[in-house]
């Protein structure tokens, strides 16, 4: 049986000792650079950092929502300060860390030394980043540089015809469309490079039926990319024929439709979240069974499973409309096949449990963070599913209901499977493990804020709280709630702070982790950490699922059973 | 070196391994997002089939554009040919076969501008005027715009085998740019069909 | 079964309130109500057997209880029938749930219409309601009257929705589901509130600026009283000699190219028609209750009480502020 140091050195190379250089150097080096891992590093910190901004706006919505007839901030502000929210954390922090974390990963894990178009990777994050300023270069220029700057303000649908000229005057709204049409043309480009680089790049042995279920899942995430991510940009090229030529595809004052660009924004915007919430699916198949000790149960029907996904995730848009008069028939059918996307996503969970189940569990961060995840989605997903039942979302649609039902989704799935992997793969990425003392501080303030904010603000949307609302009426039995979410999510803002203080500490003083710190089995612990450029000095060959496993453990190889 | 029989440091490959070219794949993907855009495209295009609120209507302005659909669609084989060309190395035949894509390529465009004119200037038709000129402008033109870059690559091309820098090595980039070029003839087959066809 | 017999008055108290999905009136909110009851009750048991089964496999299989054994547990990878199972109950229940959604659907969307009906058009505005009466010919705003309807004398309100600049939705919680206004877009819904009484609700579609405050009033009158109401509607505008300045005012201010005051020279449709005004409870959409004080406030300075409203302030004298304000107070 080979021992660590002997796989590890064999694999990952010398230790590197790079020779000082200026800062001009360096930042030449990262702003010029084509490798995947530093493309993967920068896309990882920039959405960081708007996530830090957004979740600052949603902090000032807290704010004003605290207690009703607030005046905070003024509703111009205010509907400025949810449509940044959410187009930022969706195109500029959820998207780009995904896509960060899929740069980083997927060459290391499939044996290959880069992916498929380095320079288009390189392009690819450079116009979301720009997208990103662009949009808040809109607070400032946003009704042209003569007038005083506005943010958009049409909410993330930007729903027809609010978005046509006279009811958005100014540039608010160019600013929208140009910065998420280049979010789409970078999302777009990272998906073509994820699928070309899991089909052309694998190391010999890595077969499909080999490959890390992150791989699987990313590439079918890349294929919804393809069908889903088009059709946004497509109606934002009508959006701005519209604006900008004088077109009509969205003017009802010229016969143009605004179900039209409902349909066109949900045929996106569902399978969108799909998109993201499948790399956090593709982290919990990774982290779960390394921390539980066992092979990922029922891999052919998780991959079976994310494809069924993918699939039935195309025919469900307009459950985002069941309140704009579809017909009865129309309606059924969404109903439908909405639900039925509840059937694989069972499955998902269910293996997971059967992964854990006869494990020897070991409760990391990482782990924590991933078992939190599991309730979560657990409830997003069944409060989705009364959203699926139409007549039911007739009441809920558009409420805090629907506000909460996304943000367990987004923050309690999303958000605490991507700190998950930030515990997980840190140690990779600057050879240094993360504080998990201060982890679990981090994890338990992160938890309760998240209770305290996102259960409770299912009750405001059941007593009939509209959503995108800058106040409310003190007589509707709303405030009491808003006053304890508000207090929620500033305990979120301490335990992110927590967050970033530990990614900053661990960075100088975290304990070194040498390559394999959780002893895991895929093949990016058998490169060194941080890998070389090249990541792995010979390319690997690989002969079952679980390479690292089988040096390890010779005598029950994963091998065998193949 | 430790060698296990099972693991990832056995040396030789057990099986050869052969993969498909990433160009290929690349331009695959890319052309399923772009089909994406068409689609939309083509959605809103019949979407508003009949809906405008003032004339003109296609039926008053438009031609059916054989000619220069024969031309577009024939670039496609000339395309082909020159890429099996390129496969055997003739580099002459190469580019007398890229010459003949680019000029049915141009046939085509000018053919597109020639419409644009008229209905311009003649029938007073743009895409400010009604809902059909603004689904007519905008599927046309996103389909014309395509055919412009497909041209452009291909005049590349065309200038780097015509000055011998394009040989057999770089069969599989002309390749990719052919599979990019039967897209974009692909689509104006759905587009003229759903414009010139059953929308007139 | 066991669900229809949980009654709203069941449910703990925190969940009723002026606009609580879970205190319905009338027969679209109680379909929905009820059905809301057998999803809850379903995704509940699933909770339940799913979170417990995770706690139970955290609990039992923590590292803890392993301490020194050094083996790594056994490797399983797998079992086709398992798989099987838990794609199949999953599948029946959403086949269960399915069908007990289509029945709400259908009976709700392609209820039939009784001869005995009124039909109201609502247009949505930004930010304000207009309520147009075809068979009577009244067209008022902000606050919609329709009869009490209940079994033995049903006269459910149709409405029929659309839009005159953006999107908008009607939402009345207690009444029944919302259904969005659209611009070249027709929608209807239907309403038959039991009681007599107020009932509130808002604008459900983020509109622009003023979405917040686009409150909805519906007044259940009962017969007699609705049929006053429709009197005093169909009346033309009061005329008092005493408020004549005021009007003076009025017809000679842009006003009357927003406002509609039926009996003088103001027919503009872009604001709210003020025939009755003084018959309101509230102005400006339900933001203020109406009275000289507010009203006069509003007028001067519209944006006091609703910022970004599509009212601009006249800047009128204080004079004809009150004048103008004396006169639409007159407008019972
Ligand atoms: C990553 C994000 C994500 C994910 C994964 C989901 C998952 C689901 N969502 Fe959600 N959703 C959003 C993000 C997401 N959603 C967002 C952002 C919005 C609002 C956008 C906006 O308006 O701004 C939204 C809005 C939204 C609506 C529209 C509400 C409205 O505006 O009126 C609906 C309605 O059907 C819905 C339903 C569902 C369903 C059925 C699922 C299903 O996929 C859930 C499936 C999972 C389970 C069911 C749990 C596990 C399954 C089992 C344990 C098996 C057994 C269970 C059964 C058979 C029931 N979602
Ligand atoms: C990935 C997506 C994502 C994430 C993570 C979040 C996170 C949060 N969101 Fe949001 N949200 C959306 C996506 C997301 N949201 C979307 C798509 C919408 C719809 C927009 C629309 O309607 O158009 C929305 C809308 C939305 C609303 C509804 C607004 C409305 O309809 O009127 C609210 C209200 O409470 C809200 C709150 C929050 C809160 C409290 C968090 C918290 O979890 C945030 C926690 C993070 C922090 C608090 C940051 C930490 C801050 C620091 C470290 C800095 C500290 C320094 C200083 C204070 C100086 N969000
Ligand atoms: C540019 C158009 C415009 C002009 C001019 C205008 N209004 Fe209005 N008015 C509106 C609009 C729009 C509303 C609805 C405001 C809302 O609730 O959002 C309104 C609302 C009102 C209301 C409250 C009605 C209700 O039922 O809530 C009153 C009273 C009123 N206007 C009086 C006046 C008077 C008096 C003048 C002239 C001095 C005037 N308006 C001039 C557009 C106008
Ligand atoms: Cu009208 Cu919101
Ligand atoms: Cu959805």
């Amino acid at each position: 049986m080979a021992t660590d140091a002997s796989y590890g050195n064999a694999l990952a190379g010398g230790a590197q000792t790079a020779p000082s250089r200026t800062a001009l150097q360096i930042v030449h080096e990262w702003v010029t650079t084509v490798d995947h891992k530093k493309i993967g590093l920068m896309y990882i910190v920039s959405a960081l950092l708007f996530l830090v901004v957004a979740g600052i706006e949603a902090l000032l919505m807290r704010i004003q929502l605290a207690v009703p007839n607030n005046t905070a901030v003024s509703p111009e502000a205010f509907n400025r300060l949810f449509t940044m929210h959410g187009t930022t954390m969706v195109f500029f922090v959820g998207m780009p860390i995904l896509f960060g974390f899929g740069n980083y990963l997927i060459p290391l894990m499939i044996g290959a030394r880069d992916m498929a178009f380095p320079r288009l990777n390189a392009f690819s994050f450079w116009c979301t980043f720009f997208g990103g300023i662009l949009l808040y270069l809109s607070y400032v220029a946003g009704s042209g540089l003569a007038g005083a700057g506005t943010a958009p303000d049409v909410g993330w649908w930007a729903y027809a015809p609010l978005t046509a000229a006279p009811f958005s005057p100014g540039h608010s709204t160019d600013y929208w469309t140009l910065s998420v049409l280049l979010s789409g043309i970078s999302s777009i480009g990272s998906a073509i490079n994820i699928v070309a680089t899991v089909v052309s790049m694998r190391c010999p042995g890595m077969k499909l039926t080999r490959m890390p279920l992150l791989v699987w899942l990313y590439t079918v995430m890349s294929m919804l990319v393809f069908v889903t991510v088009s059709p946004l940009t497509a109606a934002q090229i009508m959006l701005m024929f519209d604006r900008y030529l004088g077109s009509h595809f969205f003017d009802t004052q010229a016969g143009g439709s605004a179900v039209l660009w409902m349909h066109f924004f949900w045929i996106f915007g569902h399978p969108e979240v799909y998109v993201l919430i499948l790399p956090a699916f593709a982290f919990a198949n990774e982290i779960i069974p390394v921390f539980s000790r066992k092979a990922i149960f029922g891999y052919p029907a998780m991959v079976a499973a994310s494809v069924g996904i993918g699939f039935v995730s195309l025919s469900v848009w307009a459950h985002h409309m069941f309140t704009v008069g579809m017909s009865a028939g129309s309606n059924t059918f969404f109903v439908l096949a909405t639900m039925a996307v509840g059937v694989p996503t069972g499955i998902k969970i269910f293996n997971w449990l059967a992964t854990i189940w006869g494990g020897r569990i070991q409760f990391t961060t990482a782990m924590l963070f991933s078992i939190g995840f599991l309730f979560q989605f657990l409830v997003a997903g069944l409060t989705g599913i009364m959203l699926a039942s139409a007549p039911f979302d007739w009441q809920l649609g558009n409420s805090y209901f629907v506000v909460a039902h996304f943000h367990y989704v987004l923050v309690g799935a999303i958000l605490f499977m991507l700190f998950a992997a930030f515990y997980y793969w840190y140690p990779k990425m600057t050879g240094r493990m993360m504080s998990e003392k201060i982890g679990k501080w981090h994890f338990w303030l992160f938890l309760i804020g998240f209770h305290i904010t996102f259960d409770l603000m299912h009750i405001p949307g059941i007593l009939g709280m509209p959503r995108r609302i800058y106040t409310y009426e003190a007589d509707r039995g709303w405030m009491i709630w808003n006053l304890i979410i508000s207090g929620g999510a500033a305990i979120q803002a301490i335990a992110t702070i927590v967050f970033v203080y530990n990614l900053v500490w661990s960075f100088f003083k975290g304990k070194v982790a040498g390559p394999d710190p959780w002893d895991a089995w895929t093949l990016e612990w058998a490169a060194a950490s941080p890998p070389p450029p090249y990541n792995f000095p010979q390319t690997p060959v690989v002969e079952s699922r679980r390479p690292l496993w089988d040096i390890k453990h010779p005598e029950d190889a994963d091998a065998y059973y193949e | 070196m430790a060698t296990s029989q099972y693991g990832l440091l056995t040396q030789q490959p057990l099986e050869p391994w052969e993969l498909p070219s990433r160009g290929v794949v690349g331009m695959l993907c890319l052309i399923l997002a772009e089909a994406a855009i068409f689609l939309i495209f083509v959605v809103a295009y019949i979407f508003y089939e009949g809906k405008s609120l003032s004339g003109p209507t296609p039926a008053e302005v438009l031609k059916i554009p054989i000619f220069s659909t024969i031309c577009l669609l024939s670039s496609s084989i000339t395309v082909h040919f020159a890429a099996h060309a390129l496969k055997h190395n003739k580099t002459r035949q190469t580019s007398a076969w890229l010459a003949a894509t680019v000029a049915l390529g141009t046939i085509f465009i000018a053919w597109t501008g020639m419409e644009w004119y008229e209905l311009i200037y003649k029938e007073g038709l743009t895409i400010k005027t009604n809902l059909f000129g603004t689904t007519y402008y905008s599927l046309v033109g996103l389909h014309a715009t395509h055919v412009v870059v497909g041209l452009l690559m291909l005049s590349l091309s065309l200038a780097f085998s015509l000055l011998g820098w394009q040989t057999e090595k770089h069969y599989n980039r002309l390749e990719v740019l052919s599979l990019y070029w039967h897209f974009v003839d692909a689509v104006w087959v759905v587009v003229f069909l759903v414009v010139y066809v059953f929308g007139r | 079964m066991l669900v229809l017999l949980i009654d709203s008055a069941n449910l703990p108290q925190v969940i009723h309130g002026p606009t609580s999905i879970f205190s319905p009136a009338g027969t679209p909110a109680h379909s929905i109500f009820s059905l809301s009851m057998l999803v809850l009750a379903v995704t509940f048991c699933v909770f339940l057997i799913v979170a417990s089964l995770l706690t139970y496999a955290i609990i039992r299989f923590r590292e803890g209880r392993y301490k020194g054994e050094a083996e790594e547990p056994p490797q399983i990878y797998g079992s086709n029938q398992i798989e099987l199972s838990w794609t199949v109950i999953p599948i029946l229940i959403v086949v269960m749930l399915f069908l007990a959604s289509a029945r709400v659907i259908f009976t709700t969307q392609d209820a039939t219409k009784p001869a005995s009906s009124l039909d109201v058009v609502v247009v949505g505005h930004q930010f304000w309601w207009e309520y147009r009466y075809p068979k009577y010919g009244i067209v008022t705003a902000n606050e919609l009257h329709v009869p009490v309807s209940d079994s033995k004398n049903p006269e459910p309100t149709f409405l029929t929705l659309t839009s005159a600049d953006t999107d908008h939705s009607f939402w009345v919680p207690r009444l029944a589901g919302k259904t969005d206004l659209i611009p070249n877009r027709v929608n209807s819904m239907w309403i038959d509130p039991p009681d007599a009484g107020i009932y509130l609700g808002q604008c459900a579609q983020y509109c622009g600026v003023q979405h917040a405050k686009m409150l909805i009033r519906v007044y259940a009158d009962t017969p007699s009283q609705f049929e006053q109401w429709i009197k005093d509607q169909q009346k033309p505008a009061v005329q008092d000699a005493s408020k004549q300045e005021g009007r003076e005012v009025f017809e000679h201010n842009a006003c009357i190219s927003c406002h509609t005051i039926q009996g003088t020279v103001a027919t503009g449709t872009f604001g709210p028609n003020l025939t009755h005004l003084a018959s309101r409870d509230t102005i400006a959409s339900g933001s203020v209750p109406l009275n000289a004080k507010n009203l006069r406030e509003f007028i001067d300075n519209p944006a006091h009480f609703k910022p970004g409203v599509l009212m601009p302030s006249m800047h009128l004298s204080n004079h004809d502020l009150d004048a103008v304000t004396a006169y639409l107070m007159s407008l019972k």
